[in-house]
């Protein structure tokens, strides 16, 4: 617990998982290398959150997303009348993939948004933000079940 | 989840540490200071994003150190209220269902908001939705290490600061923690992820 230090703005600006989880491995990268003084007592705090938060955003769909990927959301997401920079930010952050999971996000979004904008934006999400491959991997496999039946 | 601060402060850097570049002294000195800890109404301080101005270092009588004073911008954990999370099940108690995400712990969803009806059961020392369904009802169990969708309901800071030497001595210390998130999962496509995957 910490009483710091003059805050000038509480909330400067969002970030996205991506954003940090780039932060934090990036630092990890440039710590390894100058390796003098990671393990000092003054560093392990530093350590542990860093150790920590990448656990956590590895298991997330951020881990799979770059730069690129980020803008080409952004700009596809304008025309889907999502005006909240926190939804647009939820919606990259967690890569919905039902429609319960957008009316979570989007708020309101039985008014705002019909059966098949809803649709829409999660085959946009979909699309453009990389999912877990062990996940993908059972769809096809369930497709080919489907159409031969009598294949071996 | 995360935002960026903007904070000014003084940084000491002792004189043994006079042969690193300036910038790198000091981004280790914010970090040593700040990094993995909470500041009253801010958030979970992460790690230090960049260094937007550096004014003059002085050194002052008496001391062989140098200060300076520093504005830059820190990563924040700090949801907003409404924002869906997930995390995994540390534990549940009577107060409620404990989440986690790893690098942070302090998350309660209390009773009243798990999805209804929610029970204690006493023995297994867990909660669990009484899901009614047309064939009767299911106990969908709320089992340690499982991944839970949440939304935020509230936040808690408490000031830790240290008190004075009167009231420590007679108060056994409490350890409440300086950050607390109060979630809900009483909405449909909350809760357990694997309720909702088809």
């Amino acid at each position: 617990m910490y009483f710091p230090c003059f805050r000038k703005n509480a909330n400067a600006a969002m970030l996205s998982n991506y954003e940090v989880f780039k932060l934090l491995t990036d630092l990890k990268e440039k710590r390894k290398d100058s390796g003098r003084n990671k393990h000092s007592v003054g560093q392990q705090n530093l350590n542990t959150i860093t150790y920590e938060t990448l656990k956590h955003l590895s298991n997330t769909p951020c881990s799979r997303q770059s730069p690129e990927i980020v803008k080409e959301f952004l700009t596809t997401m304008m025309p889907h009348k999502l005006t909240n920079r926190a939804e647009k930010l939820q919606l990259l952050n967690h890569r919905p993939q039902t429609a319960v999971e957008i009316q979570l996000m989007v708020e309101e979004s039985e008014e705002r948004l019909s059966e098949e904008q809803i649709e829409e934006l999660i085959q946009t999400v979909s699309d453009i933000l990389p999912g877990d491959p062990e996940q993908q991997n059972v769809a096809p496999a369930e497709a080919e079940m489907d159409e031969g039946g009598e294949q071996s | 989840m995360f935002v960026l601060v903007e904070m000014v402060d003084t940084v000491r850097i002792p004189p043994w540490n006079f042969q690193s570049k300036l910038n790198e002294a000091i981004s280790e000195e914010l970090n040593k200071k700040l990094a993995n800890k909470v500041v009253y109404n801010v958030g979970l301080c992460i790690c230090l994003y960049d260094i937007t101005k550096l004014e003059d270092s002085y050194i002052f009588p008496g001391d062989g150190a140098s200060h300076t004073k520093v504005h830059f911008r820190y990563v924040v954990f700090h949801p907003f209220l409404d924002e869906i999370l997930v995390g995994k099940i540390k534990y549940c108690s009577q107060e409620g269902v404990h989440v986690t995400m790893d690098f942070f712990d302090d998350i309660l969803i209390p009773p009243e908001s798990l999805q209804q009806p929610a029970k204690f059961d006493e023995a297994e020392q867990v909660w669990l939705w009484e899901y009614e369904t047309d064939e009767g009802a299911h106990d969908l169990y709320m089992d340690q290490g499982e991944e839970i969708r949440f939304r935020v309901a509230d936040e808690l800071f408490v000031d830790t600061s240290p008190t004075g030497p009167a009231t420590a001595a007679k108060e056994t210390p409490k350890k409440e923690p300086p950050y607390t998130l109060i979630g809900t999962i009483c909405e449909p496509g909350l809760g357990l992820l694997s309720w909702w995957n088809s």
